[in-house]
């Protein structure tokens, strides 16, 4: 027994003794996924809505801009006098949408991975070296955010511009500048994506750092 | 360094800060644990049995005082070492079974497997031998939540077993099950000692374990308060009811 712990097998060659297949932690980040999806829809809601409400506000912005630089004489009558108006809210509106999504999206993450910490008690127990629990998480967030995300700024984007439509006719489609709304859809995406996994990391990373004893005693 | 010790402790203290107080869960344990022996340490909730378990296992860290399992002290290991330690040399069991929820039976005993670089094919070969072992041949790919406690209990065995660990340690195996089930679990772990010759280390207030401990830590407020032989303690269960103090 005593030669297990001798010096060349156990301090030389320790970082090669344990390990997790990438594609294993895949299958099972996805399978965690799957599995808990209510969890996960919930989640996934979360980021959803909260990139939702933010890409919105960017389409909002974009369309007003365009009508009033080429749009038909009478919607920028209709527009002009609330210009001044509009830019100053569509600033405070952005602030407060992305302090929402920060906030939603943290929400979601965070309380998703704390409940369970006594399941990265018992992946400790097994062996799991702290890194492999923090690419799980990575990897479990970056699906989950990246679902979000796309969804986000699809809908963000398809409501508010059936809505101009309505209001002010097909015209809408015609001045829409579509780089920009491309622009604006990477930025909400790459937002989602960026906070889900700073969402769900860092807990993660805190679990790990605790002692398996700690981790597991936590209760939510 | 006559007999060899897997698990050895030199004045382990343990303190937990609540606060305003402080609550001292142990108060210098020394103890010293043979290759092979299965050991129960017995007493009343609240006198230490799981936080000595849990520094025992590396899972906590003592206040003072030192831990060696194989003459190593564990404080001295740095993360890749005691990961390989956990991951090794101990298997762990749980009064809560602490499965993984996701994963079905046999990909719980698989995990440690895999984490030691058995490959895929003979992690799932050498778990369903396992879960052959302990009579649950026909529930691989069942979750936890589809087994009933006993069964998920003998998962948390085959899976504690995985990577042929030299210590088995076992807080309250028998805590949140029945009588009978209770009593099954307690032969299992008796035979699976005698057979591959694992040290099983077991906190526990359940008398049934005496029966097959080879000795009993009998421990209150933070101290070891006797260490009995099983053949005594039978005797003293047999001849007067009471306990006697020292």
């Amino acid at each position: 027994m005593q030669e297990i712990f001798d010096e060349n097998v156990f301090k030389k060659g320790i970082g090669r003794q344990i390990n997790l297949p990438f594609l294993k932690a895949v299958s099972t980040a996805f399978k965690n996924i799957r599995v808990r999806f209510g969890r996960s829809f919930i989640t996934i809601g979360g980021i959803f809505f909260s990139l939702t409400f933010l890409m919105s506000t960017f389409t909002n912005n974009v369309i007003a801009q365009s009508l009033l630089a080429s749009g038909t004489d009478e919607v920028k009558f209709l527009l002009q006098p609330m210009a001044q108006e509009v830019q100053a809210r569509q600033v405070w509106l952005i602030s407060l949408s992305l302090l929402v999504c920060i906030i939603g999206i943290m929400n979601a993450m965070l309380t998703s991975v704390t409940e369970r910490y006594r399941e990265i008690g018992t992946w400790k127990c097994l062996g799991a070296l702290d890194r492999f629990i923090v690419e799980l998480f990575l990897l479990e967030s970056t699906f989950q955010g990246l679902i979000g995300s796309i969804g986000g700024a699809i809908l963000g984007f398809l409501f508010p511009l059936f809505v101009n439509i309505g209001k002010y006719g097909t015209q809408v489609i015609e001045v829409l500048p579509w780089l920009e709304i491309l622009k604006y859809g990477a930025i909400t995406i790459v937002i989602g994506l960026v906070l889900s996994i700073a969402g769900a990391i860092y807990p993660a990373y805190r679990a790990t750092q605790m002692v398996p004893a700690d981790a597991m005693r936590q209760e939510m | 360094m006559a007999e060899q010790n897997v698990v050895r402790t030199r004045g382990v203290k343990k303190a937990f800060d609540l606060g305003k107080v402080t609550v001292e869960a142990l108060r210098g344990i020394d103890l010293e644990i043979a290759k092979g022996e299965y050991i129960s340490i017995m007493g009343p909730s609240g006198s230490g049995k799981t936080t000595l378990f849990n520094v025992i296992g590396g899972l906590d860290k003592p206040t003072e005082g030192r831990v060696y399992i194989d003459e190593v002290d564990v404080a001295q290991l740095d993360a890749y070492e005691l990961a390989w330690l956990r991951c090794r040399k101990i298997g762990y069991i749980f009064q809560t079974f602490n499965l993984i929820p996701v994963m079905t039976a046999l990909e719980n005993i698989t995990l440690p497997m895999i984490f030691a670089g058995l490959s895929e094919d003979d992690a799932r070969d050498k778990g369903v031998e396992l879960l052959k072992s302990v009579g649950l041949g026909e529930r691989v790919h069942h979750k936890p939540n589809e087994l009933s406690g006993g069964q998920q209990q003998r998962v948390a065995i085959a899976r504690a077993f995985a990577n042929d660990p030299a210590i088995i340690l076992a807080d309250e195996p028998t805590g949140n099950l029945d009588l009978k089930t209770g009593k099954e679990i307690i032969g299992l772990l008796k035979e699976l000692n005698k057979e591959k010759g694992v040290t099983i280390i077991s906190a526990t207030h359940d008398l049934k374990m005496i029966d097959v401990s080879d000795r009993i830590f009998w421990i209150r407020d933070g101290k070891v308060e006797r260490i009995e032989r099983r053949a005594d303690v039978q005797l003293e269960v047999g001849t007067v009811e009471g306990k006697q103090a020292g």
